[in-house]
């Protein structure tokens, strides 16, 4: 008999195995296919002092708002339908947190040389442009072949964890990310020191096939731990189980109008159990009932 | 004599035009009107451009707005990830809606204000700095005013352009390419001295110190300046098939027709 191993655990015992002060890569984008319930387990947690690096969605407006996040590496933060998140934009216009703000492409190639273990990725992106303001300590270099070109040497973007969503995974971190776009999902996994995917299903082993393999985007030892976390990118979009839950979004950038809003938000809604959130918002057939957004 | 059309309408066949002549590159319209604009050039006269169903596939008939009728026939994937590659391959044309522009043909997604500490803060760079220096980019907008076309440079720098002071030496910045600005009062190009930008036409109505009042920065009036050309019933019954519903109605405040009296 085949000797096997075990990755499954709770969000509560990932988020005790975080320090404050981590570098945290969160997968996903915008409002889609955002590991939310892993989110919102260090919502419920003391961490603090956080940089955390993403394509933001609601889970950038919440942990601001939370005060978790120190420093923020960037392209957008953005719920699509809610093009402004209230929280983040407060935040920012406060000035809250040290803004790393950059160029979509150049998030991914920061990314991709933490993967490659390289120090830095040579690009023409982000010259001429404030990101070189944003982020005081990118520095140029110069191509050492005839052309003699000055460029962008974008620094390696290493995570101390990354934590991204799957529909489905096994108990020995193999994934199956469904949807028409695995985004960079498998760049936050190849940067990051430990990976925690939650997934909407764990179970022993995934069998898949030819076609479907292709969905596995991530090798399973980048993957430190799997959670099953049914509805756990709720309230982003999660195909081809869910779409986005608009009314829920709506609700979350309310509260930032009101008096004491996010500390309500955060007792009333975020609460402190998964499955208690999950029947607040109508329980998971209700979830797995929101259309998928059309562009 | 065609038919009377809307400056929407207008508007669209302006978009349109800018991707004539663009070659087989990703046609990305951002926003309802370029994107209509971008369906029919694909529809008439550029029937080579790339186009994307708005999320993840190519497709090769540009998808009508609002809700589906049929599923789409896919040619192939597109996901953000080769996105950033077609972008740095410099095989693209987008056209967005920036929050400022200023006289360099730079522009700003991110906020008003110092970038420490934005009075009005936005969603971020988004691909800005990235597709400003690889490929073809124009831009609508709406609401031609100086809010929007600055008189300085706008405040935090996201698209790059022709402002000299920002490009050190070794820097290549010859993939900067930038074409047309459609608003709801002309069309503006990059062809003045230098990349100065130039009225290129007027819409029905307008005049051009209308549209130097609007704008925070001294603009180049070429000799014979025109109108600019309208839909014919061909180009308005395809505008209408990408449209079923009306949307473009929408854009402007009560919908107005071309021609301002």
């Amino acid at each position: 008999m085949t000797t096997t191993f075990d990755k499954r655990l709770t969000a509560e015992a990932m988020v005790a195995s975080l320090a404050d002060g981590m570098t945290i890569g969160i997968g996903g984008w915008g409002p889609r296919r955002k590991p939310m319930a892993l989110v919102r387990a260090i919502l419920r947690s003391g961490l603090k002092d956080l940089t955390v690096v993403a394509y933001g969605g609601p889970e950038v407006g919440m942990l601001l708002a939370a005060g978790k996040i120190k420093t923020l590496i960037y392209g957008f933060v953005s719920m699509d339908v809610i093009p402004a998140d209230p929280f983040f934009r407060h935040a920012r216009q406060t000035g809250a947190f040290e803004a790393r703000e950059l160029d979509e492409g150049l998030l991914q190639w920061g990314l991709r040389a933490a993967a490659m273990r390289v120090p830095f990725l040579p690009t023409r992106t982000g010259l001429g442009s404030d990101v070189l303001t944003a982020n005081p300590d990118f520095r140029t270099v110069t191509s050492p072949y005839d052309d003699g070109e000055v460029l962008l040497a974008m620094p390696a973007i290493k995570l101390d964890v990354a934590l991204l969503h799957a529909t489905k995974a096994d108990r020995l971190g193999n994934t199956l990310t469904m949807g028409p776009d695995p985004f960079f999902d498998d760049l936050f996994a190849r940067a990051a020191t430990r990976t925690f995917v939650s997934a909407d299903e764990v179970v022993e082993r995934l069998d898949l096939d030819a076609a479907t393999a292709k969905d596995n985007f991530y090798e399973r030892c980048f993957v430190t731990g799997v959670v099953e976390t049914t509805c756990g990118a709720h309230p982003t979009t999660n195909p081809p189980r869910h779409g986005w839950d608009f009314k829920a979004m709506k609700a979350y950038a309310a509260a930032a109008g009101e008096e004491g809003g996010w500390n309500a938000y955060r007792r009333d809604v975020i609460g402190t159990d998964e499955a208690d959130y999950i029947d607040r918002m109508g329980g998971v057939a209700t979830i797995n009932a929101l259309p998928l957004p059309i562009f | 004599m065609t038919q009377e059309f809307t400056l929407a309408e207008l508007v669209i066949v302006a978009c349109a035009d800018a991707f004539r002549g663009n070659g087989e590159i990703l046609a990305s319209g951002v926003g309802t009107l370029p994107r209509i604009g971008a369906g029919l050039a694909k529809l008439t006269h550029s029937p080579e451009l790339l186009m994307t169903d708005s999320e993840a596939f190519l497709i090769e008939d540009p998808i009508p707005l609002g809700p589906r009728t049929g599923t789409p026939a896919l040619s192939g994937c597109m996901s953000y990830a080769r996105v950033f590659d077609i972008v740095w391959s410099g095989r693209r044309h987008a056209m967005i809606g920036p929050l400022q522009i200023d006289r360099f043909g730079q522009t700003n997604l991110s906020g008003v204000g110092p970038y420490a500490q934005p009075k009005i803060a936005m969603l971020g760079m988004r691909g800005l700095p990235g597709n400003s220096a690889n490929h073809i980019n124009s831009m609508f907008v709406p609401n031609h005013s100086k809010r929007i076309f600055v008189e300085g440079e706008v405040d935090i720098v996201g698209g790059v352009g022709y402002n000299p002071a920002r490009w050190l030496p070794g820097m290549n910045q010859t993939a900067v390419d930038l074409r047309r600005i459609v608003t709801d009062l002309c069309i503006m190009d990059f062809e003045g001295p230098d990349h100065a930008i130039r009225v290129r036409s007027l819409h029905p109505g307008v005049t051009f110190d209308q549209v130097q009042d609007a704008t925070g920065f001294p603009l180049i009036r070429p000799e014979g300046l025109g109108e600019t050309p309208g839909p014919d019933d061909a180009a308005l019954a395809v505008i209408a098939s990408l449209d079923p519903k009306g949307m473009r109605a929408s854009v402007f405040k009560d919908n107005p027709p071309a021609r301002r009296s």
